[in-house]
């Protein structure tokens, strides 16, 4: 068999693929938060909540309508995203005028009260969602096995990266996006209405963060810590990619997530703390993050 | 003022040695554990529950002075479990501890209570250094422990012929104390260890993990993690074909409580071992419908064995007269525990609390006809097997 540092290809190869996996979750939850700094200014530390509200969203849609994983997949994020809009709406946009650290309190009060929330009605160990019929199983490619749910996230979730990556850097409602951050008031002298592109906005970045936990229920306990064990890691991946940068944050995804998967091979306990070395070397040597603007 | 009440009492003491002494007129049980995290269904409120309906049971007073239950999260965090213990003994006259649940909180707070002098009984967590060289006079082990687990886990596993094992372990002294164990048992009855990987608590993917174990050959993969780790560990190993592909996986410790969360589709087949099972018998179930009412959900070993621990501690103070740590503590290592939980249960000098076990497999989905009802019991395991000699524990206080 042959070796790389004393660990068989097989399972390095292994590995990388389940590495490649988690970046797709990173990937697209911290995407979600990327768009909402980048263009509300506001770190939205309810994320992981709106990504479990999501999982509870599809759970409860099956076990009380019967609505399956395919349409869950669609009403599940838009039910989380108009929620997200609801929120904005009444209570986070009166905190715009602020200093930023409002924002992050606000959004961090929410996260801790929708997960009690979820905790008192459905407890903390979860429940299970099976994976859809279609994607059940699992492909042997002879150096591991491969669920093919697994690889159906990986598809998914690169799919809905570069679409949101093409709607905010080339289309009409991008640019408007784009320039109603950098000067409000100007955007809005054409007749653009800036409140609701923030509003928007912010739905989309929990609808982002909704159809990742419709992607992470067949894969995890659906259980309502499922954020909060996750948020922390992809707040790093946003820093480590530069905070705002979208582009950053979806290629920084998939590399924290490698980088993650490899140390689990050579050194298993330092695996949930790598991330934030890697942050702390990167917020050392390029403050701004590697995809972020010097400012 | 108070040095007049005092010396009052203590002359009624003196003159009438019938009157019981009961400090602070209250007698203060204190349910520390996991309310938020990742065991907060395998103990979690659920034990608060548990305590309080032992209360109940018990007539809601002892020697005439009302008995109250107080509880807190400890969010699995020794220094925070530390200090919540402090204040409860220093400020509000709390006289016992019990549950702590994670077993780093409860070798901290039993520390801390044999520095103070008073009584805990530890029913949620599961190493055996309670017992072991950190034991102490008033500190006491309910319901389970690792060793027992892996006497009743793995020598099953073992006997069907899952000779090799390769082990999945929580970075931290219950997944220790756990592989260490089971690796005992199961090298001692023939088999051997092929290895193991370290995992952090609170892991949502084990992916990685498992395709180690999966590529490690061995026959057996035992979780020895617990609560939400182990159902995701469960969940994603059928991902990764485990099963199919020939391994068996031991989880070593699961229970109703997880069996539940997991659903028994995935669950089905699985060998795990508990102390209680409300299913047993019409005594058992007959407490489990008290409980499920209380509850929503049906007891497993940790919630049932709260309840006899606040039993036995209440006993013990009415046995004992008085609610003076020592005197209470003795009462505890002399009575027998006869409860729901426990028949002819005994108390070793090192503090375990020596009952029968049970080896458990989860029913099939179809055989499970009424809710909760997860599991077939194969076999039960009488306590002095299941538990570890006290002579060979290591504890100082073993005298013989």
């Amino acid at each position: 068999m042959t070796m790389i540092f004393g660990i068989p290809i097989q399972a390095l190869m292994g590995q990388l693929l389940v590495g490649l996996i988690n970046g797709s979750f990173y990937a697209l939850l911290s995407l979600g938060l990327a768009v909402i700094f980048g263009l509300l200014r506001v770190i939205n530390f309810a994320h992981g909540a709106q990504y479990m509200m999501g999982a509870f969203v599809a759970l409860l849609l099956l076990t009380q309508t019967g609505i399956g994983y395919w349409p869950a997949l669609l009403i599940a994020p838009l039910i989380v995203g108009l929620f997200g809009a609801l929120i904005e709406r009444t209570m986070l946009s009166r905190l715009y005028k602020l200093d930023h650290l409002y924002g992050l309190l606000f959004t961090f009060g929410l996260a801790l009260t929708l997960e009690g929330t979820f905790r008192w009605f459905f407890g903390s160990s979860g429940q299970p969602y099976a994976p859809p019929a279609a994607l059940t199983g699992a492909v042997n490619l002879g150096f591991m096995f491969l669920p093919i749910y697994r690889g159906w996230v990986v598809v998914a979730s690169l799919a809905v990266c570069i679409g949101v990556w093409l709607l905010i850097e080339k289309t009409k409602l991008g640019s408007y996006l784009r320039a109603a951050t950098e000067n409000p008031t100007l955007v809005q002298s054409f007749g653009i209405n800036v409140p609701l592109l923030l509003t928007f906005t912010y739905g989309l970045g929990a609808a982002l963060a909704g159809f990742a936990g419709v992607l992470a229920a067949p894969v995890y306990q659906v259980s309502p810590l499922m954020g909060s064990n996750l948020i922390i890691v992809v707040f790093a991946v946003v820093v480590v990619g530069g905070m705002g940068s979208i582009l950053g944050a979806i290629v920084t995804g998939y590399m924290l997530g490698i980088a993650e998967g490899l140390t689990k091979v050579f050194y298993p306990e330092a695996s949930n703390i790598v991330i934030f070395v890697i942050m702390a070397i990167v917020l050392i040597l390029r403050p701004a993050g590697l995809f972020g603007k010097d400012a | 003022m108070r040095k007049v009440l005092l010396s009052a009492a203590s002359v009624a003491a003196l003159t009438s040695p019938a009157v019981a002494q009961v400090s602070d007129d209250v007698v203060k049980i204190g349910i520390l554990n996991d309310q938020s995290g990742v065991y907060a269904d395998f103990g979690g409120k659920f034990s608060y529950q548990a305590a309080l309906m032992a209360v109940e049971d018990f007539g809601g007073k002892v020697l005439d002075m009302p008995v109250q239950v107080v509880t807190a999260d400890h969010q699995n965090k020794p220094d925070i479990a530390s200090n919540i213990a402090r204040q409860w003994y220093d400020t509000e006259q709390v006289d016992a501890i019990m549950e702590l649940t994670t077993s780093s909180v409860a070798l901290a707070v039993q520390a801390l209570s044999r520095e103070k002098q008073k009584v805990t009984i530890t029913t949620g967590a599961a190493t055996t250094e309670l017992t072991g060289a950190q034991c102490s006079p008033f500190g006491f082990h309910w319901a389970y422990d690792t060793h027992a687990l892996a006497i009743g886990t793995g020598g099953a596993l073992v006997e069907q012929g899952g000779d090799s094992w390769y082990f999945l372990t929580a970075d931290y002294a219950f997944g220790y104390s756990l592989e260490e164990n089971t690796g005992a048992v199961v090298k001692d009855r023939g088999g051997n260890v092929v290895g193991a990987v370290r995992h952090p608590l609170a892991t949502t993917d084990f992916s990685s993990f498992l395709l180690q174990a999966q590529a490690s050959g061995a026959k057996v993969i035992g979780l020895a993690n617990a609560g939400l780790d182990t159902q995701n560990a469960i969940k994603q190993a059928g991902e990764f074909g485990i099963v199919q592909g020939g391994q068996r996986l031991a989880a070593l410790l699961f229970t109703l409580a997880e069996v539940h969360g997991l659903g028994i589709d995935s669950a089905q087949g699985l060998t795990l071992t508990e102390s209680f099972y409300w299913n047993r018998n019409e005594e058992s179930a007959a407490f489990g419908k008290r409980f499920m009412e209380r509850t929503g959900a049906m007891p497993n070993m940790v919630h049932a064995g709260t309840y006899s621990a606040v039993t036995s501690y209440l006993k013990a103070i009415e046995a004992a007269g008085t609610d003076a740590t020592e005197a209470v503590a003795g009462k505890l290592h002399e009575l027998p525990v006869e409860d729901v939980f426990a028949k002819g249960g005994k108390v070793a000098q090192n503090g375990r609390m020596i009952s029968d076990v049970y080896l458990l497999e989860v029913k099939k989905p179809g055989d499970s006809d009424v809710p909760w009802d997860y599991f077939n019991v194969l076999a039960t395991i009488p306590g002095d097997q299941a538990y570890r000699n006290p002579a060979e524990s290591g504890c100082p206080l073993v005298t013989n």
